[in-house]
């Protein structure tokens, strides 16, 4: 059985239709990477596949594995193992770093019926996950992303990646934002999750990302629709020729 | 000369007394008699020719008024007003209504020469071509109560624009007025909008049939002349729908020792997808340096977004008059409607500023934005007063509002003064206000660099008015700016 | 008939419960004569309803309707359904002044464990027995003219005067309890507290129910004076009874370098009012003035400040926030007067609303009156409901929705409550939020 399968999914925002019948499948331990210009429904995908309100799926199904997924909240989502990394981490002043990730993590636990983690354990588990991606104890005392550095951001996105130990992660725009340092580091900490066996959907604009986490398979979205499939020299084709060969084909 | 120095040059030029538009025209007028009765409100209606049912408005409006009480609960005061001592009408001589700029009255036009007012007709008879692309203004000028000259009409009227002295409205389309005449500022709505429906004299009225974008901006000059005369404009300005036009008012008095009085009403009505950009200048008579005379005015000015999309914007520039008593408001009545307010308002000598906004939010994801910069010198007080509301049913209501008043001296007063009122649980008001002085630094680092310590001022003060200047049509900004300036004349020490 | 003279019910009645009080009232001679004039003022102007500018929000004649009877003094049996009110305090750590429906309770106070350099009387006592022209003051004051102060002063039967010598550092916060045991009943209470130069105190304040006291009225005034370079540390938590009504005022005089930190959390009864009114009279003063309102059901909470700059180089501070569910109304009103001596006043206030409900009302009202040019004064206030996108990102990472909200609320009224310099203050203000948050539909 696939982890997860996305089948002739057909989305709108509002009146428009977005993701006009996309289907996409993911197995245990591959790692995909979904390229497309601006507009061509990528995050919409992220977002839907998380459960972000204020989309309208119109046809279509999404199964993980083999469950019903849109028929899910978006935290029993992310308690089933749905991690997104969000393009843009959004900063939440007053809510300690640390007491957000222990909430989170003893919600998702609970979800699934497990016993919360002891403080000790919690925090012999943060601080290594943190020592490993260089987020240094002072950032985690601070408010969830507040006063974070790009960088920083993503760094924290992926440490609750690493903490949380989900079973696929989705990479919005991970490069966005990012000087090459900051997106080492990053990729560094995602290559270690995807050693362990873990899934992911790597959305990207550029091909300079999958340099640093390389795909198992690319596909070329446009215009709401898949429209190209492949495996990892898709990308390199795609820097030398652009997007623009796939215009057409998607109209 | 660059515009700053020009301005400041202005400023050495002038003082406070000398005011520069403080010249009297002499003129014969035809008055009514002094005081307010049922007679009064006879005789102006009359002398408009109006028809029966006006009369019968504006007698209502009467029995309603004897019935009310002044307001006191603005930040402002006076000594109490006789309304028996005042003129309501007050026309010149001449016949009011004319068919060309040779028979207006000499005198008059003289004065608009003096307050440098673009009666540009004149140019248009003589055949004067202008360079292409620059903006024209029609000016619907108005000498005390009467409007004596109106241009581009003929323009207008090819674009299918009612633009005409409400008077001549009345007359000619009665159905328009008594159609929209007092639905967003009722009779009954406050004491001195009661009193402009008894007694109010003229004003504009242009109306834009639908889908009509007015090809040229709209304005009218205000002057209050005669002695002890109130001013009681009206005016009425309806939008329908997709329509567009940009409407200027600029005001200028002469200087008197007497009070003088001035209760205006300005309505508009924008239907569907319908704006309104309604721009104002007013740099009446502030009074004398030790407070003597000046206007008072107190004005009520409201927008009614009265269809889906529609959007009403007020700008003003309030430099003059001894009180003024103004919230130009939208009732964002229409969906997806959006409301504007900026402002800006100086206060020196003994002026009291008493102005703000109200936006009532009403239809769904209705948006505002207030944006109000009070500048406070000499013995003045400068308040902004300001209800932002969301109703019940204003689903996705959003408003932004900053006010910001700057203190020069230590003699005056800036008061903030909001209200924030929240029904609505996907209302988003956002509100922050501050206070402060023209920092000693910035003014020290002007004056190293040369500057004297009034062209600094004038400098820092442009500066912090300077997102509202923008909003103002390009004529008007550089009065403005000039304005301005000449208004905080010797509040330097 | 002259329609004129007939008075609206609600004002009838209580001037028929004045009258009715007054002889149970303490104090005679200058004492009474200050009550009859302080009653005739609020005969003259009634209850405060919409039309009176600082009680636009809370209109008394709608909302309370009437003063209701003057509570009795409390019996042996009312004493013990206290006594159970105040074992289950949150705040355990304090020196206890218990007042019972306006009347000192000495058994229940901690009376003997007072520190050194605290003198204590009870209001009542100096009533009755001081000479002329102190007692008189005690039910003077000139900082407001609020009709409801008027009242206080009139119907006053007890509260605590407290004096703290100059240079006296309490360990432990002094504790007044209010604790309302009979239903139906009004208590009228004013404490007096005057802190010594360089004195450094902590003055918790309670308003409790005793099991099944309902519908009561609480009417407390507290008038306090910070002598030069004092620390004063001020919590009050009302967590009155669902539909009570609490009327407080808090008259504040500040003197020279006096660090003054207050934070008032209301939780309970349906109709709540604080009004607090601080004056900078001296230089270099700090004040910070923070405040939650939790508010559910149909509760009204209203909190109106007044802050007066009277002198120069003085801070002020406040960060408000209010949590309305339900059909909640919350009312902010904050006033920062600076008057035109009190240059280099430095004046920043925040309130922000969070609207749960469609059917949730906030009203904010922060103004500005600034009469001195070189100062930086600013306020700001915002109303809404909680971010849809902060909330998604806490689902995403697998908080449920109701736990993703109260982790956000809590976020929101924190920064309120950073401000409490109390750990056993602050852990209770927090608990009370996280409570009020366990129990939202």
């Amino acid at each position: 059985m696939p982890l997860l399968e996305v089948k002739n999914l057909q989305v709108r925002v509002e009146e428009r239709e977005i993701l006009h019948g996309l289907s996409l499948t993911v197995n245990e331990g591959e790692v995909h990477a979904i390229m497309g210009p601006n507009g061509s429904g990528k995050s919409t995908l992220s977002h839907v596949i998380a459960g972000k309100p204020g989309y309208e799926v119109t046809g279509g199904e999404i199964l993980f594995k083999g469950e019903d997924l849109l028929a899910m909240s978006p935290d029993e989502r992310a308690a089933k193992g749905v991690f997104l990394a969000f393009q843009y981490p959004v900063e939440i002043p007053g809510v300690a770093t640390m007491t957000f990730l222990r909430t989170a993590l003893n919600a998702q636990r609970k979800a699934r019926g497990e016993p919360e983690l002891s403080t000790p354990d919690f925090l012999k588990k943060v601080r290594s996950v943190a020592a490993s991606l260089n987020i240094p104890q002072e950032m985690l005392r601070r408010g969830v992303n507040v006063g974070f550095s790009g960088g920083e951001k993503k760094r924290n996105e992926v440490l609750q990646m690493a903490l949380f130990e989900p079973s696929i992660c989705i990479l919005d725009e991970m490069d966005s934002g990012l000087d090459i340092d900051a997106l080492r580091i990053a990729a560094d900490g995602v290559n270690a999750l995807r050693s362990q066996g873990r899934a992911m959907v790597v959305i990207t604009h550029y091909q300079r990302l999958l340099n640093y986490i390389v795909p198992d398979y690319v596909h070329v979205m446009s215009k709401g629709r898949v429209v190209k499939s492949g495996g990892k020299d898709l990308a390199l084709e795609l820097e030398e020729s652009g997007y623009a060969q796939f215009e057409d084909q998607a109209a | 000369m660059p515009a700053e120095l020009e301005t400041v040059e202005r400023v050495r030029r002038i003082d406070v007394d000398q005011y520069r538009y403080g010249f009297e025209t002499i003129i014969e007028s035809d008055k009514a008699p002094k005081g307010l009765s049922e007679d009064t409100v006879r005789f102006i209606s009359a002398k408009k020719n109006e028809p029966a049912w006006m009369l019968e408005w504006r007698l209502e409006a009467f029995r309603r008024w004897q019935t009310m009480q002044e307001p006191e609960w603005a930040r402002v005061s006076y000594p109490k007003i006789d309304y028996q001592d005042v003129y309501y009408y007050s026309a010149p001589k001449k016949k009011p209504e004319l068919a060309s700029l040779d028979e207006v009255d000499p005198e008059i036009l003289k004065t608009y020469e003096k307050l440098g007012i673009p009666l540009r007709e004149q140019e248009v008879l003589a055949g004067v071509v202008r360079p292409e692309g620059e903006r024209r203004v029609a000016v619907d000028a108005v000498f005390d109560s009467v409007s004596v000259a109106t241009t581009f009409q003929k323009e207008l009227k090819e674009a299918g624009v009612i633009f005409m002295p409400i008077s001549q409205a009345i007359r000619e389309h009665p159905e328009l007025v008594q159609k929209y005449l007092g639905t967003v500022v009722p009779t009954s709505d406050n004491f001195f909008a009661t009193l402009n429906s008894a007694v109010f004299s003229d004003g504009s009225f242009v109306y834009l049939p639908p889908g009509v974008r007015c090809p040229m901006e709209l304005s009218t000059y205000f002057r209050i002349n005669e002695r002890n005369t109130g001013q009681f404009e009206r005016t009425l300005i309806i939008a329908d729908k997709g329509a567009y036009v940009s409407y200027l008012e600029g005001c200028t008095a002469p200087q008197r020792d007497e009070n003088q009085l001035h209760a205006a009403v300005v309505e508009l009505v924008a239907h569907d997808d319908a704006e309104i950009k309604y721009s104002t200048v007013q740099n009446w008579y502030p009074g004398n340096s030790e407070g003597k005379g000046g206007v008072y005015n107190f004005v009520t000015k409201r927008g009614d977004c009265r269809g889906k999309n529609s959007k009403i914007s007020w700008t003003q520039v309030e430099t003059g008059s001894a009180i003024t008593w103004k919230y130009p408001s939208c009732i964002l009545r229409g969906d997806n409607s959006r409301g504007e307010f900026y402002s800006i308002a100086i206060s020196n000598g003994f002026q009291q500023v008493d102005s703000g906004t109200k936006m009532i939010h009403l239809g769904k994801n209705t948006t505002s934005r207030i944006i109000s910069k009070g500048i406070a010198a000499g013995k003045s007080q400068n308040t902004y007063r300001g209800l932002v509301s969301a109703h019940r049913k204003a689903t996705g209501a959003r408003n932004f509002t900053a006010c910001d008043s700057l203190l020069i001296g230590d003699k005056c007063g800036a008061h903030t003064v909001p209200y924030v009122e929240a029904k609505n649980s996907s209302a988003l008001f956002e509100h922050e206000a501050t206070t402060s002085k023209i920092s000693e630094d910035v003014l020290f680092y002007c004056v190293q660099r040369g500057l004297s310590q009034e062209e600094a001022v004038g400098l820092v003060v442009n500066g912090f008015v300077k997102d509202v200047l923008q909003q103002l049509p390009m004529e008007f900004a550089v009065e403005a700016q000039k304005l301005i300036s000449i208004s905080l004349e010797g509040s330097v020490g | 008939m002259n329609v004129a003279l007939v008075k609206p019910t609600s004002d009838r009645a209580s001037g028929e419960s004045f009258a009715a009080a007054r002889s149970r009232l303490p104090g005679s001679g200058v004492v009474s004569e200050v009550r009859e004039a302080a009653f005739a003022e609020f005969s003259k102007r009634g209850l405060p309803h919409r039309r009176v500018e600082e009680w636009k929000y809370t209109d008394l004649r709608v909302m309370l309707r009437e003063v209701a009877p003057l509570a009795v003094n409390p019996d042996e049996a009312a004493l013990n359904r206290a006594a159970a009110a105040v074992a289950s305090l949150d705040v355990t750590d304090t020196c206890k002044l218990v007042l019972v429906d306006g009347s000192f309770a000495p058994h229940l106070s901690d009376v003997a464990s007072l520190e050194a350099g605290v003198r204590l009387h009870t209001l009542r006592e100096i009533l009755e027995t001081a000479d002329n022209s102190t007692r008189a003051d005690l039910l003077r004051t000139n900082a407001t003219s609020d009709v409801m102060v008027a009242l206080n002063a009139a119907m006053a039967t007890d509260g605590v005067v407290l004096g703290v010598d100059n240079g006296v550092a309490l360990k432990r916060p002094i504790h007044i309890v209010h604790i309302a045991t009979q239903s139906n009943a009004a208590s009228f209470t004013r404490s007096l507290i005057k802190i010594g130069e360089g004195a450094q105190v902590t003055l918790v304040e309670s308003f409790v129910a005793a099991p099944d006291a309902k519908s009561y009225q609480v009417h407390d005034a507290l008038v306090s004076w910070a002598g030069d370079g004092a620390n004063v540390h001020h919590v009050r938590l009302v967590e009155d009874a669902r539909d009570a009504s609490n009327i407080s005022t808090a008259i504040v005089t500040l003197g020279a370098k006096t660090q003054f930190n207050s934070f008032s959390l209301t939780s309970g009864s349906a109709l709540s009012r604080y009004q607090a009114f601080v004056r900078f009279g001296g230089e270099e003063a700090v004040a910070n003035i923070n405040g939650v309102n939790l508010l559910k059901d149909r509760q009204h909470g209203d909190t109106t400040l007044v802050l007066d700059h009277m002198v120069p180089h003085c801070d002020s501070r406040e960060v408000f926030r209010a949590v309305v569910d339900d059909r909640a109304h919350s009312v902010f009103q904050g006033r920062i007067n600076v008057h035109p001596d009190a240059q280099k006043t430095d004046a920043k206030m925040m309130t922000r609303a969070l609207l749960l409900s469609d059917e949730a009302e906030a009203d904010n009202k922060p103004e500005l009156e600034i009469f001195a040019d070189d100062v930086q004064c600013g306020h700001g206030a915002t109303t809404g409901a909680l971010d849809d996108s902060l909330l998604f990102y806490l689902r995403a990472r697998g908080l449920p929705e109701k736990e993703a909200q109260a982790l956000l609320i809590q976020a929101f009224v924190g920064e309120a409550m950073e401000s409490i310099a109390d750990e056993q203050l602050r852990e209770t203000a927090v608990a009370t939020a996280a409570r009020w948050l366990a129990t939202r539909g």
